[in-house]
Order: C-alpha cells, then structure tokens, then sequence
C-alpha cells in the first residue's frame, strides 16, 4: 500500500519527465519498428524469391539478436556516439530477424495451389505479390511486427544509456539509487506500452479481408507519426548536461546542487561509464563524474569548484581493525606516513597511469613512494601476516599496493592482499569479521552507505568533512571496535566537469560561476 | 485459301529437370473447337506438357504455337490472360470472394465493372451457384464441388478461346464427380472452346476427348482419336493401358453406325412424323446408351426388350440384346482387324 502511494506520489511529482519519457520510448520504439519494416519486409520477400540466401540471411540476423542489447549499445558508441542514432539503430536490427523471418515464413505458408492458379490466370510477379502473396501472408507478418514491438519497447529502456530517453531514465536511477518506486515508476508505464502495442497489433492480425489490407496501410501511415514524437521539442539551455542516473536521482546529486546553486541544465540521461566520452567527444558539455577519475586527465576535463559545498566529503582514509593496530603497534605510524600525501590532483594522476596507460598498480604505488622519498626495500617477515583489503576499482588497488609496500618496507609483518572485494558491504563485513585487517575506505561511504545514519544527523553534520570524519571515526569505534586513522588527503566525491578549453573560454572555474552564466 | 492455323501446335517440346527428363520430343495440334486429352499414369509428363501451353513452364527446346503464334511473342501473363486455366487443387483466392475470384481476369483485362458483374452473374447461374446467395461468400465457405464450379467460372469469364484444365475433377469423389462432368460437358461456354485435359482417369478421356494423347515416361505413345487407340493400340504399354476396362470403353467408343452392317436383316418400320421419339436412338449414339435404353425399355411381342434405331428420317430398325451384342462382337473384330 505504502509503494503505492509513494509511486503516485512519484509520478506526480515528475508528471511532465513521465510524459516526455513515454513520448520517448513511443518515439524510439516506432522508429526503429518503421525502419525494421521498411528493411525487413523487403528482405524477406527477396528471400521468398531466393531461397538459398535464406540461411545466411536469418542466420545473420539469428547472430544479431543474440549479442546482449548492452553490448550491442556497447559496440554501436565509438561508430555512431551517443544519443538516439545507436538506440534505433540496436534496435532496428533487433526488429529484423522477427520481421525478416515472419515474412519469409508467411510467404512461403501461402498455399502454392493459390499462387500457381493466380499466375496461370495471367496475375504478374508484381499482382501475385501484391494481390495474393501479401494479404494472405499478412497474418503471420504482422505477428513477427509485433514480436518485434513487444521486444523493441523492452530494449528501448536501455537508450537511456546512451542518452536517447524513454522510460529507462527512471528504471537505471531507481536501480543506481536502489530504490524500487522510481524502478516502478519507469517500469510500469513500459509494460504497459508493451501491452498496449501488443494488443493493437493483435487486433490488427486477427482482421481479415479488406479490412486487414485497411489495417496494413493504417499500420504503415501510424508507425512515421509515432516516431515523429521522438522529436517533440525539449528543453534547451546554452550547455547541454549529461548525467548518470544515480546522480540525477540522488539528493547529495543534482537535486542538491539544484537547491543550493539554483543549477537546472537542460540534460540527458545516460551510462556512468560514458559520461566522460560524452564530454569529451563533444556531445555533452558538462557532466559529473569523480573528482579524482584517471580520465579527468587523459581528457583534459576541468573538475568545477564546489564553492558551496554541495557534494558530500569523501575522504580517503585507511579503517583498521582496533585488535590489530594494539596488537602490532609498528603499524599505525607506518600507515601514517601516507597521511595527506596525495591530494586530488596527485591521486588523478595516478589513477590515469592505472586506468587510461594501463601500467599496474603495484609500478605505479612503488614509483609513487619512491618520488616521495618512501620506498624501503622489503624486509625479511618473521611477525603474522597482515591481511589488506581493497575494492575492485584501480585507486583502491593503488592504495592497497602503496600499503602493502610500506608494511613490508618498514616492519617485519607479513603482508596478504585481499583486494578486489566487490563493493562497499562486503569490504566492510570482511573488516568487522576479522577476514581482513584493513582497507582504505571514503567518509561518506561509511557514513551513507554502512552507517545509514538518520536525517537529522545528516543535516547537522553538513558538507564539513572534518564534521563528517568525527562522526564515522566516533561511530565505528562504538559499533564495529575499527579505527578511522588520518585522512589521505584527496576527496573522492561527486565532481561537475567540463571540457578545460571550453570551460576557459566561458571563464568558468566553479559551479557557481556556471550557474550565473546559464543564468 | 490458305488452311486456318490450328489453335494449338506443339512442335518437338523436351524438358528435363535434372537428369529426368519429363518431356522427350512431344509434338502435337489441337483444332479450334476441339478437346485433347493428355492421359497417363501418374509422373508421365502429362502436367509439365500442359503448363508449357501457357508457359508457367519454359521447355528446354520446341515451340509452343497459339493460333499459328510462337507462345514467347508475347508477355507470358498477356498470353495466360487469353487462357482459361482450371487445376485440381482449383486454388481460389480465399481472401476474395466467390464474384471477386471470378471477376479476377476480367478486370486484369479492364473490363467495365458493370460488364464484369453482368457476367459473372450469368457465369455463377449457369454453373448452379446462384449468385444472390453465392457471389458473396468466400471459398472456405463452399463445398468441393462448389469451389470446383468457381473455378470453372474463373477460367471462363474473360471467355478465352482455350482453356486448360489440370484434373480438374481429380480431387472430388465419384458421384459429385460424375454429375459436375456432366454438367462441364453439357455447358454451352465450353462447345466452341479448344480444350486441353490433362486426367489419369481413362472413362473420363473417352468420355470428354476429341484426341487423345497417351504419355509414358515423358514420350507420346499413341495420338488419335479414343476409338483408334482403343482398336488399334500402337505398342503394348497402349494395350495394357486400357486392358483393364477395354470392354466399358468398347462400349463407349463403339457408336450404333459401327455396328449397323453387322445386324442381320431385319424389317425396317416406317414411322409417322408425330410417332413419339421415346425409345429411338440416332446412329451417332453408342451401344452403351442402347444398352442403358434397353434395360429401360418395354417388352415387346416376343417378350424381348426392344429400342429403336433410326436408319433414315422416316425408318427405323429394332435391337434387341441379343442382335446388338452379337453385331458389336463382330464389329469389334472387324474394326481392330482394320488398318
């Protein structure tokens, strides 16, 4: 009952982004079903006149059908870039096998008798296709148009990938957000598309005579309006934004920013992980990412200033098993000498040799403290074996590496890496239950993600990360028994970026300078 | 004055599919008005030979003349529209309905729509179907012989000077069988129309042919007249063809002329112009219909049955079963004894 009236309560509240998204998916899924028709038909019917091809024909599109639809968005960006291009192209080519093979498949299963007595009655190719072929193989064509329909308006929520819209917007911020209404809320109205264009084209192919040649035609005259809805004017701002789904859903995302800054970019929705091509090739002018990403640099993105500090603090920080730090007392001044070595721009940097040069974590972290004057060669491990723990992203790698290095360089513990433990929880289970001894973890993760302190905490700790570092350091002692030691120094947080020359060029440095020009 | 061109020639036709051959070197003519049958057993060519006359088949080699015209001079859909064409399998259009299947080759012709209903309507009543309560039902909806009938209706509605037909009684049972063939035989469309029949039933081809085209293994076996290859088969396969049934299509074959100068001398009546023609046969009838008469017939004074055959406008001569069997014995003889 509760989800229920949340969910009205949801689509209330986003009415006009419900519409435009409907209008989207409707739009995408009737364009690529237009351009399915207009191809697959056509190839069908050369099919029914060459056999042989048949195999390799619906062999090929069997193939296409098979590659996830993520991957096949996936394969489709670096040829046609973002937006609605790939969505209906992924999709056309989804639409062709169902539509190729009903052709074939209703062609070929009108009675030959049929087609043999109207070509010695003197009909042309042309009449005994048009006149015989067609309107009785239209009950199985329009069976394999509406399968592919029913799979088009399925598929079509994964263009909010890609930035083309539709209902998936909703759908990929309530799975980022996790938070079932908004999947609801995106989730519903699809199924009832799907449903709806299911039903229609069933009663399409249930017509018969001429009033199913009236059906075909009316079908042929809808499919180009509904595609023309895709094109409905949206809004439009002098820089266009591409976001991810869970920082447009996220309070501490672009609502946040939306309160404090009065932030309100014309915007597209699509992958995290195409963001930054997005921006960089051009397509989008402003997105947000991390402050610390690699890509940052290989890009030459400038991260804005968060002058009003709207993103929440995520300070990097080793968190240690209380235990271990009495019963190895070498070991907290050895993880301390990381304290407030690496800033963002330093920890950028190393993230980009990682992730854009691809040269490993471990050269990375020991070049790292060797510049810094660091590196001890390891000595011999005569004392226990400390186990370090690490998330499965690079920086996390690096930082495990740069540990590793010191504990092994500076006492004489043994040192087993535990790294690439999946995401936040199970890091911070294994930490608590003694199956590793220390990770590097970020303040707001322990705070929102582990801690799920209550509103009202939240809002009297605020955006001070020195408030924010209390607060975890003080709660994990009493809770867990683990110790929070002395910040990294970088913040890992939400970051606006845009394109560096762009962002010079219209002198803007800090999202508030950005909000007064789009102003 | 030059001969008129025999509606249909074929001269010298091979297909071969594969290494089959279908057709080997088949050549034949077909007058105006008159009706050929291709018979043979099933696989015999007999199909592929019709569909060559409206080239639905292309032959390997030979030529196809319409009316004294190489078949390829023109469009082959041009030269199928002047074709009436009736298969067993009838394939009606089964989204059109009964008036609109039969209208289809007219309006490929442009025919005025008012002109196309007019005869379609008089197409649909002589084939009994009335067309207030058939024209608008689809095929499903009619029975075998009905939609046998459409189809007949089909190939004659843009009244096309030939027509073929592929078994087109081949698929329904006997006795619906029996009374459309009566029916297609008695319709006056069809008197001046060339036919060409393709059946593997012998009755029928005696029953409907002018000529008859036996096949085997895509090769003519015999070409002539029914009575001809009944009396005087060319080769064997002709003879073990017919052996079967010789007797019934002796009887057909063999008409009262034939057995006239084997009838030992009898009186001949005279009859009075207002005498009922009841139980009098002319000389063109066969001895099966006198025999079919006699088992009908009254007994006469000496307690024979007995029907009449008329010699001349004004006389008449009795048969009984006993002179009309022993004189179609002799006959027989005779006739296959002939060269």
């Amino acid at each position: 009952m509760n989800i229920l009236t949340e969910l009205f309560a949801f689509w209330q509240a986003q009415a006009d982004k419900l519409g435009q998204q409907t209008l989207q998916h409707i739009g995408l899924t009737a364009a690529s079903l237009l351009a399915g028709v207009a191809v697959g038909v056509p190839l069908g019917l050369l099919l029914t006149r060459r056999p042989r091809l048949a195999p390799w024909v619906l062999g090929g599109a069997g193939v296409l059908q098979t590659i996830p639809s993520i991957a096949l968005l996936g394969f489709l960006i670096p040829v046609l870039g973002i937006g609605p291009g790939p969505a209906i192209l992924a999709l056309f080519l989804y639409s062709l096998l169902p539509i190729v093979r009903n052709t074939l498949a209703g062609v070929q299963g009108v009675d030959a008798a049929v087609v043999d007595a109207a070509r010695g009655l003197g009909l042309t190719d042309g009449q005994v296709l048009r006149r015989v072929e067609l309107p009785l193989a239209m009950p199985v064509l329009l069976a394999g148009i509406r399968t592919a329909a029913v799979i088009n308006v399925g598929v079509a929520t994964l263009a909010a990938y890609v930035a083309a819209g539709g209902l998936g917007e909703f759908i990929f911020g309530g799975i980022a957000l996790n938070n079932p209404v908004m999947i609801l809320a995106g989730a519903i109205p699809a199924a009832a598309l799907a449903l709806l264009f299911d039903g229609a084209l069933a009663g399409l192919q249930h017509l018969r005579g001429r009033r199913l040649r009236w059906a075909g035609r009316a079908l042929l005259l809808a499919l180009p309006l509904l595609a023309c809805l895709y094109l409905l004017p949206r809004a439009a701002s002098k820089l266009l934004a591409g976001f991810s789904p869970e920082f447009v859903g996220r309070s501490d995302g672009l609502p946040g920013l939306r309160q404090l800054y009065g932030l309100n970019p014309a915007s597209v929705v699509l992958a995290p992980a195409l963001v930054y091509e997005a921006v960089r090739s051009g397509d989008v002018d402003l997105i947000d990412g991390y402050s610390t990403d690699g890509r940052i640099r290989a890009y030459d993105l400038r991260v804005l200033r968060d002058d009003r500090h709207a993103f929440p603090p995520y300070q990097a920080v080793p968190v240690v098993r209380r235990q271990t730090l009495q019963a190895h007392p070498e070991l907290a001044p050895t993880l301390a000498l990381l304290a407030g070595q690496l800033s963002d721009s330093v920890m950028t940097e190393l993230n980009y040799r990682v992730d854009i040069r691809h040269e490993t974590p471990r050269a990375v972290a020991h070049d790292f403290l060797r510049r810094r004057g660091l590196w001890r060669e390891p000595q011999p491990a005569t004392g226990a074996t400390i186990r370090l723990g690490s998330k499965i992203f690079g920086e996390q790698y690096i930082l495990a590496e740069m540990y590793a290095a010191l504990i092994r360089g500076y006492t004489n513990l043994g040192v087993e890496a535990k790294t690439g433990l999946g995401g936040t929880s199970i890091c911070a289970d294994a930490l608590r239950t003694g199956a590793i001894d220390l990770y590097p973890e970020y303040t707001g993760t322990g705070l929102l993600v582990v801690l799920q302190p209550s509103a009202a905490v939240l809002d009297s700790l605020g955006p001070d990360p020195a408030a924010v570092l209390a607060y975890v350091r003080r709660e994990y002692r009493r809770h867990y028994n683990l110790e929070w030691l002395a910040p990294l120094g970088f913040n890992n947080t939400y970051a606006l970026l845009m394109r560096r020359q762009q962002a010079e060029q219209l002198g803007i440095s800090s999202v508030s300078e950005l909000s007064g020009y789009l102003k | 004055m030059p001969e008129p061109p025999p509606a249909i020639e074929a001269r010298n036709l091979r297909k071969h599919y594969g290494a089959h051959a279908a057709v080997q070197d088949v050549s034949f003519r077909v007058e105006a008005g008159q009706t050929l049958v291709l018979l043979g057993p099933s696989g015999c060519g007999k199909t592929t030979l019709l569909r060559m006359l409206n080239r639905l088949v292309e032959p390997d080699s030979g030529t196809v003349f319409i009316n004294g015209q190489d078949a390829r001079s023109q469009p082959a859909e041009q030269l199928r529209r002047g074709m009436g064409y009736v298969i067993q399998q009838v394939g009606l259009l089964p989204h059109y309905t009964v008036a609109e299947n039969v209208a289809v080759v007219p309006r490929l012709l442009n025919h005025a729509p008012a002109a196309v209903a007019a005869r379609t309507n008089e197409l649909l009543t002589r084939l009994h179907l009335p067309p207030e309560r058939f024209a608008g039902q689809y095929p499903s909806q009619l029975s075998g012989g009905q939609q046998q009938r459409v189809g007949l209706a089909r190939a004659l509605a843009a009244d096309p000077p030939i027509v073929l037909l592929d078994e087109p009684f081949g698929a329904l049972d006997p006795i619906t069988r029996a009374s459309i063939r009566r029916e297609f035989r008695e319709l006056p469309e069809l008197r001046s129309k060339t036919m060409v029949l393709v059946t593997h039933d012998v009755t029928e081809a005696f029953e409907l042919a002018d000529q008859i085209l036996l096949l085997d293994a895509g090769q003519v076996q015999q070409l002539g007249p029914p009575r001809e290859l009944l009396l005087r088969p060319a080769n064997d396969f002709v003879r073990r063809f017919f052996a079967a049934e010789q007797l019934a299509l002796q009887l057909r074959a063999l008409r009262l002329e034939d057995v006239l100068g084997e009838l030992p001398e009898a009186i001949n009546r005279v009859v009075t112009n207002n005498e009922s023609d009841f139980n009098t046969l002319p000389l063109t009838a066969s001895v099966q219909l006198a025999l079919e008469q006699l088992s009908h017939a009254p007994a006469r004074h000496s307690g024979e049955p007995v029907v009449w055959m008329r010699v001349s406008d004004s006389t008449v001569r009795p048969l009984t079963y006993a002179t009309l069997m022993a004189a179609f014995g002799r006959a027989v003889r005779r006739l296959a004894a002939e060269d």
